[in-house]
């Protein structure tokens, strides 16, 4: 029986190395059921690298972690049955199409044709796509194809969902529609785990951490952060934004842009 | 211009970067002609080291244990053993034997032979009857000379062929499956919209090719003449021209491949399909061009390979120079000037 | 939980579908090697140019040019006025064999103090030099015995001498009767297309995934890595059985070659050599980074097995440690397998140790397969 208050997501001293080059140095926090958890940063901080761990996709040097109940180290395969994914870089099927790629990994989650079938119908009808339902993933622009990898990640509705730079190359547009799917979708319960380098998307979410050089350098509310910080610097809260947090945080940082 | 130039220099170093740094697929490019040569030089032969042979014996006498005793002291045949009558057939089909001597009660013998293979089941008859008829003299006075390769080298006759192949396969289908992947990944567009010429983006990819190429002409001419024990016999200068223009022939060629193919896998098997096994087929390196029906023979006419076989082997084995090979040098030119210009006009094409 | 191969089975023959290039080459490959190869693929040689320079112009030598002239073999396009002219030829690489037959051949032959005919081959093609050679030695020898026959002459008689006939040797050829080098071929042409299928169509395919980013996709759901493998593998399984189905008709209707023993063997020997060459491809793919590294490792191995294998030259005339590689090569088997069924009319029990080879080998790749795909890094 899983207590609602324990952490969905529980990560200790996670550490991942490539030979010399520590890419996630001792990172450590908690993230709570139903939460939209933010994991911001420049790019090369480690996010990615990050994630790919939580997923099972990529094995930890050092450290402990536990996802949804499961051991990071050793249930990898657990982790994947209660997970949903999206990659930074577009990764379905470009020769199939929107129904194909999602019937596809219905099925892989264990839904019965019947229950897929509907579902998809669901989803697209709530993203107003149900007219491009057989078309060709290949032939969507940018923006249509990161709502697909949205809707793969959310089909089987998992309690957990990962979403690594989902606004990547998207106009603003685009970018606010998807954060109102994002929150849509943890209004329902789900938990949202997501990177981005865009400060701004940081107040959508519910705590964000700020990701420098491969440690955490910062994990608190949007507002809160703000409020700190423009104590700090010496500036009214109103005029402090995300983005001069970062440039505060970030000034001895020696990776990335 | 010298501003262009150092771009273009930049882009090769960016290339060169590229490739050497795939340790592994470099291994394997060159390694690939040291093993080839090691392989036709050692180990694939097309003459016959071995015939086994079984023997159904009816009566022992005298002449059939001098028969037996002259089979099984033979270097090249492999005496399975005496065998009944009924096992000849599964000893013949499982392969366990190539042929089986019947010595009968008369002393007549009979050699069955497994002619599924029938050009080395003659051979291997004819081989087997000659022993058993040992101590019998050639009644014609004849006398034989090889010419050009009075040991009867097989190098000589491969040698040509695997540099030909060589070439091809790693400048043809390397240029192309790398330009290939530039445009599958996008990043070809990037270079596209670069102030440089896409004539020198496309040169500056074949470079690292031709230095690989060379290093593998060198190897198989260094392997050649002090394993294979097939000297360079002369023109050495006509030789490397002849193989630096059919380099660069095979680099254009995989670029013209590259220009019809908007996957890897796609050009791969292009590649494959249309470039490799017609050449390997049609140009005279493995089998010979004469024994082609008519309409093949007129298509072997445009694989280059056919010209540059036949010039490297008059080149290499006979010795003979520039005068010699005109003809394939001129043709392999201008295939190698033709292919470039349409590639080029085709990378035009594609900008606009 | 219910499993998922057959959902990933159709994703892929889904996907084979809307690809443009793929189903057209699988029809042309069978095609082209069993239409065109068996008309390259020849050994034997023929239309041998010669060139007879008869100082002696008596019967015995003219007989010599009549018998070379009427030969198969040969032709006689070219004529040259002396030794040194009919070698400029040569070198020129417009006449394979040069006949000198110096002068009084005839008569000296008699007396048995002939200097000897003269023969040069062009030798640069060792094989076809030594066959022309043979050949013209054949074609001169048979033009001596006609005419010792005709004159009742015993000096040149060419029976075993020495020898009763009760030392008379037959020949008898079995399996192959015509002696045709094309049904020698084709099996190993079939062989050929599979091999080719098996090993770069799956890698291909996985490669693509991996270049793609899909694999990543994949590899972040529940699926497992036998499900994975199987859903690529069984799709090349089946393909290279209907190829290998589609080149047995297509030998049938165009050479009229056909099984003289049992299909069943045969398409149980593609099989299970089918697995083989999947799973070792998978195996690469797995390793491999990107798909040009791949593509390089597959074809480094596909060419020696194609050379080492007995396709093209017999697996007992190599050195033994050259032998004794072939043992871990699944085409050495298959190749003896095919050949034994189709022409020899093999049964399973000739060929048990091909068959029990084939299968320990599969085992082995697919093994190797699995344990290399990772889905965690």
């Amino acid at each position: 029986m899983t207590n609602d208050q324990s952490p969905i997501i529980s990560v200790r001293d996670l550490t991942k190395q490539f030979g010399s080059f520590t890419a996630v140095d001792h990172i450590s926090f908690d993230v709570y059921r139903g939460e939209i958890f933010g994991f911001l940063g420049a790019n090369g901080a480690g996010k990615t690298t990050a994630m790919r761990m939580l997923c099972g996709l990529s094995y930890p040097t050092s450290g402990t972690g536990t996802i949804v109940g499961f051991d990071v180290r050793t249930q990898g395969e657990q982790i994947k049955r209660h997970i949903g994914y999206m990659s930074q870089r577009f990764s379905l099927y470009e020769d199939l199409t929107v129904a194909e790629n999602m019937a596809l990994y219905g099925g892989i989650y264990g839904m019965s044709g019947e229950t897929v079938g509907k579902r998809i119908d669901e989803q697209l009808t709530q993203l107003r796509f149900l007219e491009h339902k057989n078309d060709l993933v290949g032939s969507l622009p940018l923006g249509w194809k990161q709502k697909l990898a949205f809707m793969v990640a959310t089909i089987h509705l998992p309690e957990l969902v990962f979403l690594d730079e989902p606004t990547g190359g998207v106009d603003p547009i685009t970018r606010r529609q998807f954060w109102d799917l994002i929150r849509t979708t943890a209004k329902e319960g789900t938990t949202i785990f997501v990177t981005t380098h865009y400060m701004d998307e940081a107040e959508y979410c519910d705590r964000i951490t700020m990701m420098v050089d491969g440690t955490i350098r910062a994990l608190d509310t949007p507002a809160n952060l703000r409020r700190h910080y423009a104590q700090i610097t010496n500036r009214p809260y109103d005029e402090m934004t995300m983005e001069q947090v970062f440039y505060t945080l970030a000034r001895d940082a020696m990776r990335g842009d | 211009m010298a501003n262009d130039m150092s771009t273009f220099v930049s882009f090769i170093k960016k290339e060169c970067t590229h490739i050497f740094r795939d340790v592994r697929t470099m291994l394997i490019v060159l390694l690939m002609p040291v093993v080839l040569m090691m392989l036709f030089g050692f180990a694939i032969s097309t003459e016959i080291n071995n015939i086994n042979v079984a023997a159904v014996v009816d009566r022992y006498t005298p002449e059939v244990r001098r028969d037996l005793t002259a089979l099984e002291q033979n270097p090249y045949i492999t005496m399975r053993g005496v065998i009944r009558e009924n096992e000849v057939d599964g000893c013949l089909r499982s392969g366990d034997c190539a042929a089986v001597v019947m010595f009968d009660a008369q002393g007549r013998r009979n050699i069955v032979l497994d002619a599924s293979n029938s050009s080395l089941s003659a051979s291997a008859g004819s081989y087997v009857q000659s022993i058993l008829n040992r101590g019998q003299q050639m009644p014609l006075p004849v006398t034989t000379y090889m010419r050009h390769n009075p040991q009867l080298k097989s190098a000589y006759n491969f040698v040509p062929g695997v540099i030909g192949l060589i070439f091809i396969l790693i400048c043809a289908m390397m240029t192309c499956v790398s330009v290939v992947r530039e445009k599958e990944t996008g990043t070809m567009e990037v270079l596209l919209v670069s102030p440089i010429k896409p004539f020198y983006i496309v040169l500056a990819k074949m470079v690292p090719y031709f230095i690989v190429s060379m290093i593998n002409l060198a190897t198989i001419l260094i392997l050649s003449d002090l394993v294979l024990d097939m000297p360079i016999s002369g023109n050495l200068p006509t030789l490397l021209t002849l193989c630096t223009l059919y380099i660069i022939l095979s680099l254009v060629l995989g670029l013209f491949v590259s220009t019809m193919a908007q996957s890897q896998m796609v050009a791969l098997l292009i590649c494959a399909m249309v470039m490799m096994i017609p050449m390997i087929m049609l140009s005279g390196m493995m089998f010979p061009v004469e024994n082609l029906p008519p309409v093949l023979k007129q298509l072997t006419y445009i694989v280059p390979a056919r010209w540059f076989n036949d010039a490297i082997r008059k080149v290499m084995v006979e010795g003979l120079g520039l005068t010699a090979i005109w003809k394939e040098f001129l043709i392999l030119a201008v295939m190698a000037v033709g292919l470039f210009a349409t590639s080029i006009m085709k990378f035009n094409d594609r900008l606009e | 939980m219910k499993s998922v191969l057959p959902i990933l089975i159709r994703k892929e023959l889904t996907q084979f579908r809307r690809n443009k290039v793929l189903p057209r080459l699988l029809i042309m490959m069978p095609l082209m090697l069993v239409l065109i190869m068996p008309l390259v693929t020849q050994m034997d040689v023929k239309n041998v140019s010669v060139v007879v320079i008869d100082k002696d112009r008596s019967s015995l030598s003219m007989r010599m040019e009549s018998h070379l002239t009427h030969s198969d073999y040969f032709r006689m396009d070219e004529s040259a006025a002396d030794y040194d002219e009919a070698v400029r030829l040569l070198d020129q690489g417009h006449v394979d064999i040069i006949v000198s037959i110096p002068q009084h051949f005839e008569r000296d032959m008699q007396s048995g103090h002939a200097k000897p005919i003269l023969l040069v081959a062009n030798a640069v093609n060792a094989t076809k030099g030594a066959q022309g050679m043979q050949y013209a030695m054949q074609t001169i020898a048979s033009a001596v015995q006609e005419l010792a026959t005709e004159r009742g002459l015993s000096t040149f008689d060419l029976e075993q001498s020495g020898l009763s006939t009760n030392r008379l040797i037959t020949v008898q050829n079995r399996y192959n009767p015509t002696s045709n080098y094309r049904h020698f071929m084709l099996p190993a042409l079939m062989i050929i297309l599979l091999l080719l299928v098996c090993c770069f169509l799956p890698l291909l395919n996985i490669m693509t995934e991996k270049e793609h980013g899909t694999i990543e996709q994949i590899n972040v759901t529940p699926v497992g890595r036998l499900e994975f493998m199987l859903a690529k593998l069984i799709p090349y399984w089946l393909m290279a059985l209907v190829l290998l189905a589609f080149a047995m008709l297509l030998a049938w209707a165009v050479y009229g070659l056909v099984p003289a023993g049992h299909s069943a063997l045969i398409f149980l020997g593609a099989f299970l050599f089918a697995l083989c060459m999947s799973g070792f491809a998978v195996s690469i793919a797995n390793i491999s980074n990107t798909m040009q590294q791949a593509i390089f490792v597959m074809f480094f191995f596909v060419m020696q097995f194609m050379l080492m294998s007995g396709l093209f030259t017999p697996v007992d005339s190599m050195p033994v440690w050259a032998q004794a590689l072939t043992y871990l090569f699944p085409p050495r088997y298959i190749i003896h397998i095919m050949r034994a069924v189709y022409l020899k009319g093999a049964l399973l029990s000739d060929l048990w140790f091909d068959f029990t080879m084939l299968a320990v080998l599969a085992t082995a790749f697919n093994i190797l397969a699995t344990i290399t795909y990772k889905k965690q890094n």
